[in-house]
């Protein structure tokens, strides 16, 4: 495809034995919102993370904003902006220093810097609660202050590994609304992953379906509805990827984060 | 350098801000200085080798600073498990670099931590050379180094905290009571002395009592040759094995 930000042929993640990605190629448009879907264990995040540079792939070529993670990775790192699936923000600092310790690491000038820090701040809400350290923010604000940190830097490309999770319907609504500004406004291309399929639905232009490492379809949602002779895509995806549960292997680290959580809401 | 700068600044804040950790690690330090000084005083007296005290309290030190370098590498896998290391990890920023500014950050304290128990020594009646207070920082300073260093390195490898537990209570206790930090290292069976002198502790303490009480066991300058020479190692293993962590 021409005008592609994020291109991938034949990509494959081995972990030992297991296959968690098996030769999987796609595109994203340049200033589109993709939607890659999957059920869990499907290879969404482990194909996220070879794209922003956290694991190396076993074998296939990517290129990322016209950069191979591999060769050159500080290069595809500038291009983009990430909200991860589990928060990395630093409960111990204010929102405003957890912004400036990723300006400094991403080497913006510093009047510049404060300028973004206070129009991103602004434009997701946050400003008045700039000096609140972050583990009294609510888990929509959270959500909110990661979407501005990953903007800090003007990203080409942002990546939302499931940027609703856990939140409510309201709050939902509301990060999908910055999410479609910024995605007209700055022309800024949105990949992300959710389970909320009406959300792709809604959102994406374009749609990726993953399962078993494997890409299983491709298109716009009318053309996967269509093809699937379905009248949402959430059917279609039921469809497609058969309705027998998936479980995640939970490790250790998700184990310990959960008792966390739960130990704090308490 | 502004990238070591700022993960610098977070270790310092972070600590800062946490006035339980602040005053917790205080806590045994000063536990150790009040019941072995008062109690094996007057033994020690009668022994004819001079105030418990004085020579304890450079062990002491060397103990808070020991404590805290170590468990600061503890940071890293509670970054690793709330997320927060993904984030730097993303960041156009080396490895190396990353894993040189939170050491720094995690030495810093440390340091620190070694001045307050200085300070508390010496309100309970610990007399130092006044002079020797600025060479004892740079003691201060490469013991924070080496273990903050040793902490990274295996932190870099492990998932949880309970793993970290327990290598921690089997180098913790062994590195600290094996140091010299409470006990004289001369006239030692030579099974101990073998341990005692490949314990890399054992050198910060001495370099300290040099500085400090003007008694040193190995000599300052093999002192401060052992220690430069284990950090440097350290740095180099832990920025290995820092810079190998997938997420």
């Amino acid at each position: 495809m021409k005008d592609a930000i994020v291109q991938v042929t034949g990509l494959v993640k081995k972990f030992g034995e297991i296959e968690a990605v098996r030769g999987i190629d796609f595109s994203v448009e340049h200033g589109s919102i993709f939607a890659f879907l999957g059920p869990n264990g499907a290879g969404k995040t482990t194909t996220i993370k070879i794209l922003t540079t956290l694991l190396k792939p076993t074998s296939g070529k990517i290129l990322v904003n016209g950069f191979d993670p591999l060769t050159h990775q500080n290069d595809v790192r500038r291009s983009f902006g990430i909200v991860f699936q589990d928060p990395s923000l630093d409960d111990e600092l204010t929102a405003y220093e957890n912004m400036e310790f990723h300006g400094v690491l991403y080497n913006i000038p510093q009047k510049l810097r404060k300028n973004r820090i206070e129009e991103l701040l602004k434009f997701t809400e946050l400003w008045e609660r700039r000096n609140d350290l972050v583990k009294n923010f609510s888990g929509g604000m959270r959500r909110r202050l990661e979407i501005a940190r990953g903007l800090l830097h003007h990203p080409k490309i942002l990546f939302l590994d499931e940027p609703t999770l856990g939140l409510d319907p309201q709050t939902r609504n509301h990060i999908w609304e910055y999410i479609r500004n910024l995605n007209t406004k700055e022309n800024i291309t949105v990949f992300f992953t959710t389970h909320y399929i009406a959300e792709a639905e809604q959102s994406a232009k374009q749609v990726a379906i993953i399962d078993h490492g494997q890409i299983i379809t491709r298109g716009t949602p009318e053309e996967i509805k269509r093809q699937a002779k379905t009248s949402s895509l959430e059917e279609a995806f039921i469809s497609l990827t058969g309705k027998e549960i998936r479980e995640e292997t939970m490790g250790t680290k998700e184990l310990f984060r959960n008792s966390h959580k739960m130990w704090r809401r308490s | 350098m502004n990238a070591i700068y700022i993960l610098w600044l977070r270790q310092i804040k972070r600590y800062f801000r946490s006035k339980s950790r602040l005053v917790g690690s205080l806590g045994q330090p000063l536990l150790f200085l009040l019941a072995l000084s008062f109690g094996f005083g007057p033994i020690f007296q009668k022994a004819g080798i001079g105030n418990y005290l004085e020579f304890l309290a450079p062990g002491i030190i060397a103990m808070g600073i020991l404590f805290t370098a170590l468990f600061s590498g503890i940071e890293i896998i509670w970054d690793k498990q709330f997320g927060f290391l993904k984030e730097t990890l993303v960041a156009p920023v080396t490895r190396i670099k990353i894993m040189i500014g939170r050491t720094l950050g995690g030495a810093t304290i440390a340091t620190v931590q070694g001045i307050i128990v200085l300070l508390i020594a010496s309100l309970i009646g610990f007399k130092f050379e006044m002079i020797g207070v600025i060479p004892s920082l740079a003691f201060m300073f490469l013991i924070a180094l080496i273990f903050t260093a040793l902490g990274t390195a295996i932190a870099s490898m492990l998932e949880d905290m309970q793993g970290f537990q327990l290598i921690m209570n089997f180098l913790v206790m062994p590195i600290f009571f094996l140091s010299g930090a409470i006990f004289p290292l001369g006239d030692l069976p030579e099974s101990i002395s073998i341990i005692t002198s490949s314990n890399p502790l054992s050198y910060g303490v001495d370099g300290l009592r040099g500085v400090l009480i003007n008694s040193s066991h190995f000599g300052i300058s093999l002192d401060l040759l052992v220690l430069i020479v284990t950090s440097g190692i350290l740095l180099l293993i832990g920025g290995y094995l820092f810079s190998r962590i997938e997420i």
